[in-house]
């Protein structure tokens, strides 16, 4: 935990974000900051919004056509819906979804997707690319001398670190993580954790978590949502050990949820 | 209320279908089965009416069967039966109906699956199977009235049943069937292939291009072929749109004839147990060959393609 991140300018906003699908609220007027560098951790049970969330930063929420959304999200100050060019935005973005995903091309592919499109074709430069994505998400060894398999054949867990190897292949400054461990041993989890602590220093991290330990391991700030609603945020330590809400300790002491 | 006799009765249906299982599992397999014997029931009995006038065929030779476009197979003497401009004419007639069909079939059911809302969706959906319900008789009336006189104003045609005409035609019937294969393949895709490229920032058509395409591949591949299929396999509309004339064309709106046409036309002239009805079963017998040969290879390109890694 770098003790300086509140030094740092907001680098991620919520403004009074509300999303409705269809007639059902999933997110009631959340409202908080992001600052650079840090790592926020988004904890809540299942079914309270957090993936909805990180939808709407990249704006892949609107792909379901019965969303809707209320207030703004700020990415470095500017708001995502006057972004035109939508495929920038997301370009901009890692997002590692809780189910794995490995694209039908080859692991190697998989990785170079991203650079390709950003106009990286030189063979040296994405060999270098994809090997270091691969190391930081701790699937290299594994595949090494299988670049060329089709990544929808890799198993579970790897294809979890693949996507997460894809999300870095973007070099992106905000880097959203919704439920990255759940198909990975405990080892793998440990070794990954360290690697995006380290990566703290390039981008700011957006951490979904089940794993309330998980969150105060890793995150500087962190976020309980209940229910669609912010029920609070704060420094880590400071909503682990004193919180404000009596319901925020007792799900982070693990009595429900 | 006590639970024993309902639990006993579970017992006692549970061992009953222990018992039948291996039965039952017999019952499944004769039924997987049946479809083999029907295949190789067709071909004997194809083969069986062929079979008398097969040793006496000339198959490579100057009117040979694979070699010349002389079929004049009613004659008493002197009879020959090349079927060379039929193979020829019914390729012809299914490559220019694929070359319609494939391109259109596929970029509908990309529409509809992907870019299409809800709504225009099941219109869509009906209007493709109206279509596909249509009979061929009724596309055969479209080739003669409609698309017809069309090619002898706009394509300097001097007959109206051709080549092109059958492509056209055949082209259009095969599209219902390509669009609502592959529409059903892309749907299956699941979602979060989408949301994972849209991550990476891909548009809506490297979406299409880059993930659904390799993820549905095999059903796309089938979906093609059973066009195909259809193309060749195809009689009715066929027979009127293509002039029905036994030669080799030389220009798209050149009459031809096919291999299913002219069983269709001949074999009610041919006596039954004749050459003339044996050489249209030798002619049936090598469609059945073809269109074997055709859905093998396009399940060994499949299956070579879940093998190979995607480039």
């Amino acid at each position: 935990m770098s003790p300086d991140s509140s030094m740092q300018p907001t680098h991620l906003e919520f403004r009074d974000l509300s999303v409705w699908y269809g007639q059902s609220k999933a997110l009631d007027e959340i409202t908080f900051s992001v600052p650079r560098h840090s790592v926020i951790g988004i904890v809540g049970p299942a079914n309270s919004g957090k993936s909805t969330l990180l939808k709407t930063i990249n704006r892949t929420l609107e792909f379901i056509d019965i969303a809707k959304t209320g207030g703004d999200v700020l990415v470095d100050g500017q708001n995502v819906k006057s972004i035109r060019n939508v495929y920038s935005l997301r370009r901009r973005i890692g997002m590692v979804f809780p189910l794995p995903v490995g694209l039908p091309m080859s692991v190697y592919d998989n990785v170079a997707y991203a650079p390709r499109r950003m106009g990286i074709h030189d063979k040296a430069q994405l060999d270098e690319l994809v090997e270091n994505c691969l190391r930081d998400s701790v699937l290299w060894d594994e595949v090494k001398d299988r670049l060329d398999l089709l990544g929808t054949k890799l198993s579970g867990g790897q294809q979890q670190r693949l996507t997460l190897a894809r999300a870095l292949s973007l070099e992106p400054e905000i880097l959203c993580l919704d439920e990255f461990s759940i198909a990975i041993d405990p080892v793998t989890t440990m070794k990954i954790e360290e690697v995006l602590m380290r990566l703290k220093e390039r981008m700011t991290i957006v951490l979904v978590t089940n794993l309330t330990q998980q969150a105060r391991r890793m995150a500087d700030a962190v976020a309980f949502i209940n229910a669609s609603q912010l029920i609070e945020w704060g420094p880590t330590e400071q909503l682990f050990n004193n919180p404000g809400k009596e319901l925020t300790g007792r799900y982070l002491n693990g009595e429900f949820g | 209320m006590s639970q024993t006799p309902s639990r006993s009765w579970r017992a006692i249906l549970s061992t009953a279908t222990d018992k039948i299982e291996k039965p039952i599992e017999l019952l499944i397999k004769a039924c997987g089965l049946s479809s083999i014997v029907l295949v190789a029931a067709i071909f004997f009995f194809v083969f069986w009416y062929a079979a008398p006038l097969l040793p006496k065929i000339d198959w490579f030779g100057h009117d040979g069967f694979f070699t010349s476009t002389n079929w004049h197979a009613k004659e008493r003497e002197g009879a020959t039966y090349g079927v060379l401009a039929m193979i020829v004419g019914n390729f012809a007639v299914a490559a220019v109906a694929m070359i319609i069909a494939i391109p259109l079939g596929l970029a509908a059911a990309v529409y509809i699956s992907e870019f299409a809302g809800p709504r225009a969706k099941e219109w869509f959906k009906v209007s493709i199977e109206i279509l596909a319900a249509i009979p061929s008789i009724v596309w055969g009336f479209i080739a003669i009235t409609m698309i017809g006189p069309l090619l002898i104003k706009y394509a300097g045609a001097t007959m109206g049943a051709n080549l092109l005409n059958g492509g056209i035609v055949l082209g259009l019937m095969s599209v219902p069937l390509i669009v609502s294969l592959a529409e059903d393949s892309l749907r299956a895709v699941p979602d979060s292939f989408r949301e994972a490229a849209m991550a990476l920032g891909a548009n809506r058509w490297e979406i299409v291009y880059r993930v659904l395409f390799p993820a549905a591949r095999s059903g796309l591949m089938a979906a093609c072929m059973l066009g195909v299929g259809r193309a060749i396999g195809e009689t009715m509309a066929v027979l009127l749109a293509t002039g029905n004339k036994n030669q080799i064309p030389t220009s798209f709106t050149d009459p031809i004839t096919t291999l299913t046409a002219t069983i269709a036309s001949e074999m009610g002239d041919a006596e039954a147990g004749s050459p003339h009805s044996q050489s249209l079963f030798t002619i049936g017998l090598l469609l059945l060959v073809i269109t074997c040969a055709i859905n093998l290879t396009a399940n060994l390109f499949i299956r070579g393609n879940k093998r190979k890694s995607a480039a």
